[in-house]
């Protein structure tokens, strides 16, 4: 669909073609999922009618006031932002030829001077003043570069160059006192630095080749859900906060339909009090939904490992939002954890004792899933009942071994509702050992490696069960 | 606020013309605030916009409004939202009693017409917390507090208010808004708000400051505290924030923990102080535990005295 191009701002001290590159950046934030409407591109002319535009972090806050409605889509609107102006400025320079002069005038740096500079950067980094650290990341590079040849690869020169620097977060106790290093530098101007190194070194290899790289989307990659065993807990935490916050209160909305139901006799009398004895006013009888009641499975063989981490926290959460949970982890055979969980609050301390505690591998560490069924079955199956809700956590890859989806019928026929959370693309499913479809016939498989995918997951979850 | 309406229009700062008016404005009634806040502050009082501020417990976006409320001299008109609030207790409601006795003071004789046009006038009408923002002779500040704890309907009802500035009352017609309020809502992002709600909305995230400006903060509410105790103090909470925690401390606690430590007379912050003072910041039982151990312990404890 292609917006109305709203009336461009009357203000004759507005830049040529601003107007078209507001629209561009709203048409590149689009692209990347976030919803400009054409009122928030509205309304972001009439703010950028009130700002000076010298200033870019005015500039750039005030655009995100208007464009950006969200933590999530604040996010992308800085890593859009970025691009996209750095590139639209680029692309000026390129085609107007400019170019930057000040890198050959700096000659060969003695062992002394390299020393200072050194200093001058970690003073910079401690303090934080994002415009010394601009310039020194030219020095830097300028330097630095003379020095050794460039790899080429922009992320590995930008680390070489950390490295050389002599720039670390930890403590540095060999170093002198007074050298700002010493106690380590903060993180976040650290990766700031970084971030300038590569920018730097970005503009000199356009300025090099004279064209840009070709623009890549953000992707859906870089909203998945960090996977690796590299991977960012951090972000893991933000999405189960996330999580855990809709999972508090999303039950509450779908009750809203169905207020009213019944009659409060009682609380319709008192309120009739008011108008003298006639019951002006109905009172409803709240209808509260049934608290579900929980098992969850979670698979920690090898062949989930990346997944694992998050399974884990996700457990973590629903653990905090549902009183009545119990939870098991699976490789070879079962183990309750359900006590692990709600005595520790450290995430990284469950994931310890589970590893140390549970003792769920036997002798292969492959997955046996029908062995974990029967056990299951076995241990919880006077408690299973229709409003109970069994979730398992994993990608049904047997080893070939039999995966008496016989049992696992049975445990769907006890429980009211079962969903499984495979974290492999439904692309794979089925393939190899992969035996999800004699599963998926007696619940509801959701797949679930990204954001978007977890929340689809959640809204089921939270629809209200339906006594039977 | 204690300021009778006609003192507040004197001492009224006529409209701040930039950002950085704004945001010397909010320090001198003792608001410290982050360069956005500034700025969308400012865009708000300019636009005439309502503001969505997000953001964790406790970061300050309930004090913003009473500061932006302090700083422009208008008064401050609050709802409070919760679950099940509706439109009687947020734009009006008709007084039922007065109408009552209305009626029975009535002559007999008197035509129903007459007493219908009678009772569902002004004098009947109970402003609620929009109604008296919308109706008010003087400018106000608008603060719709904690907006997702209400249901949805809610929030459509609130539409019409604030983008248009008004609301109908079948009875008496339109109230159109004589001045415009600056509107503030804040949510601590409990439900995903609707679209149509956040496209009518400026947007500001709040989170936790930096250290540097909560030191400040720290510094401003409690001035006699030394140095280097505050910025140890800020330190500390900063890692205790990095935990993984149920509750993390707001800035309004570490403010009271920072008064509480200068009441003590601390002269520096050992493991000792700190389990004892700890309750001050977090609130949860099992958070505790967590806290005593990995940020008591790294304190060091007081000189010899294991």
């Amino acid at each position: 669909m292609s917006p109305e191009r709203p009336t461009a701002p009357q203000d004759p001290a507005a830049p040529e073609g601003m107007p078209a590159r507001i629209l561009e950046l709203g048409e590149e934030l689009r692209r990347e999922g976030v919803a400009v409407g054409t009122s928030e591109l509205l309304d972001a002319f009439e703010v950028l009618r009130e700002i000076s535009w010298t200033s870019q972090e005015d500039f750039r806050e005030a655009l995100a006031a208007t464009l950006a409605k969200s933590q999530e889509d604040r996010r992308i609107f800085e890593l859009v932002f970025e691009r996209f102006f750095f590139r639209a400025v680029e692309l000026a320079a390129s085609r107007e030829g400019v170019r930057e002069e000040d890198r050959a005038n700096l000659g060969e740096l003695t062992e002394q001077e390299l020393d200072a500079l050194r200093a001058e950067i970690a003073a910079a980094l401690r303090d934080g003043s994002e415009g010394a650290m601009r310039d020194l990341a030219r020095m830097a590079i300028a330097a630095f570069a003379r020095r050794q040849e460039g790899s080429g690869v922009i992320g590995v020169d930008v680390q070489r160059i950390r490295r050389a620097l002599g720039l670390r977060a930890e403590p540095q106790p060999d170093l002198p006192e007074d050298d700002p290093r010493r106690d380590g530098l903060p993180r976040d101007a650290l990766r700031r630095f970084e971030a300038l190194m590569r920018r730097e070194l970005e503009r000199s290899q356009i300025e090099r080749t004279g064209n840009l790289p070709p623009s890549r989307p953000l992707g859906e990659l870089d909203r998945a859900l960090p996977s690796g065993p590299l991977a960012d807990l951090a972000a893991v935490h933000r999405v189960v906060a996330q999580l855990r916050r809709r999972l508090a209160t999303q039950g509450l909305q779908a009750r809203g339909h169905r207020r009213h139901a019944h009659v409060d006799v009682r609380r319709t009398m008192r309120a009739s009090l008011q108008t003298g004895g006639v019951p002006v006013e109905l009172k409803f009888r709240p209808r509260r939904p049934r608290r579900p009641e929980i098992y969850v499975l979670c698979d920690v063989s090898t062949s989930v490992t990346s997944a694992s981490v998050f399974f884990l926290s996700v457990l973590h959460a629903l653990h905090d939002t549902f009183r009545k949970m119990r939870s098991f982890v699976f490789i070879e055979r079962i183990s309750e954890v359900t006590d692990i969980f709600e005595h520790e609050r450290n995430f990284k301390t469950v994931s310890e004792r589970i590893g140390a505690d549970a003792g769920v591998a036997d002798i292969s560490g492959y997955t046996d899933y029908g062995r974990v069924w029967s056990e299951f079955l076995v241990q919880v199956e006077d408690d299973l009942h229709p409003r109970a809700t069994v979730i398992v956590l994993g990608d049904a890859r047997t080893n070939g071994r039999d995966p008496r989806a016989d049992i696992f019928a049975q445990i769907a026929a006890r429980a009211g509702r079962t969903f499984w959370l495979n974290p492999e693309p439904r692309l794979y499913w089925n393939y190899g050992d992969s035996v999800i479809a004699a599963y998926e016939e007696f619940c509801t498989a959701f797949e679930c490696w990204t954001t978007a995918q977890l929340e689809d997951f959640v809204r089921a979850l939270t629809r209200p069960v339906v006594a039977v | 606020m204690s300021v009778t309406p006609t003192e507040a229009q004197e001492s009224t700062h006529p409209s701040p013309s930039s950002v950085q008016d704004v945001a010397a404005g909010l320090r001198s009634v003792g608001y410290l605030p982050g360069e956005s806040t500034a700025l969308v502050a400012y865009l708000a009082t300019k636009l005439g916009k309502p503001v969505l501020v997000e953001g964790p417990a406790g970061v300050g976006k309930t004090e913003l409004a009473k500061a932006l409320s302090r700083y422009l001299g208008r008064e401050l008109v609050r709802l409070q939202c919760y679950e099940g609030l509706d439109e009687a207790k947020a734009l009006y409601e008709w007084n039922y009693r007065k109408q009552l006795l209305r009626i029975q003071a009535e002559a007999a004789d008197t035509g129903w017409s007459a007493v219908q046009e009678d009772i569902f006038g002004e004098e009947f009408l109970l402003a609620r917390p929009l109604m008296t923002a919308i109706a008010s002779e003087l400018p106000v500040v608008l603060l719709i507090d904690e907006i997702d704890k209400t249901d949805q309907e809610f929030e459509a009802m609130l539409l019409e208010v604030l983008s248009d500035f008004q609301i109908s009352i079948p009875e008496l017609g339109r109230v159109q808004a004589r001045t415009h309020p600056i509107v503030l809502l804040t949510s601590n992002n409990s439900r995903e708000l609707t679209e149509a709600l956040k496209r009518r909305c400026l947007y500001l995230w709040l989170d936790y400051p930096e250290l540097e400006h909560e030191l400040e903060i720290v510094r401003l509410h409690a001035p006699d505290l030394s140095e280097t105790i505050a910025r140890r103090l800020v330190e500390v909470i900063g890692m205790v924030r990095a935990l993984d925690l149920k509750k993390p401390p707001s800035i309004a606690e570490s403010i009271d923990w920072a008064r509480a430590l200068l009441l003590l007379g601390v002269q520096e912050i050992d493991s000792e102080t700190f389990n004892e003072t700890m309750s001050v910041i977090v609130k949860h039982r099992a958070d505790m535990d967590v806290v005593a151990e990995r940020v008591g312990l790294k304190l060091g404890s007081p000189a010899d005295v294991a």
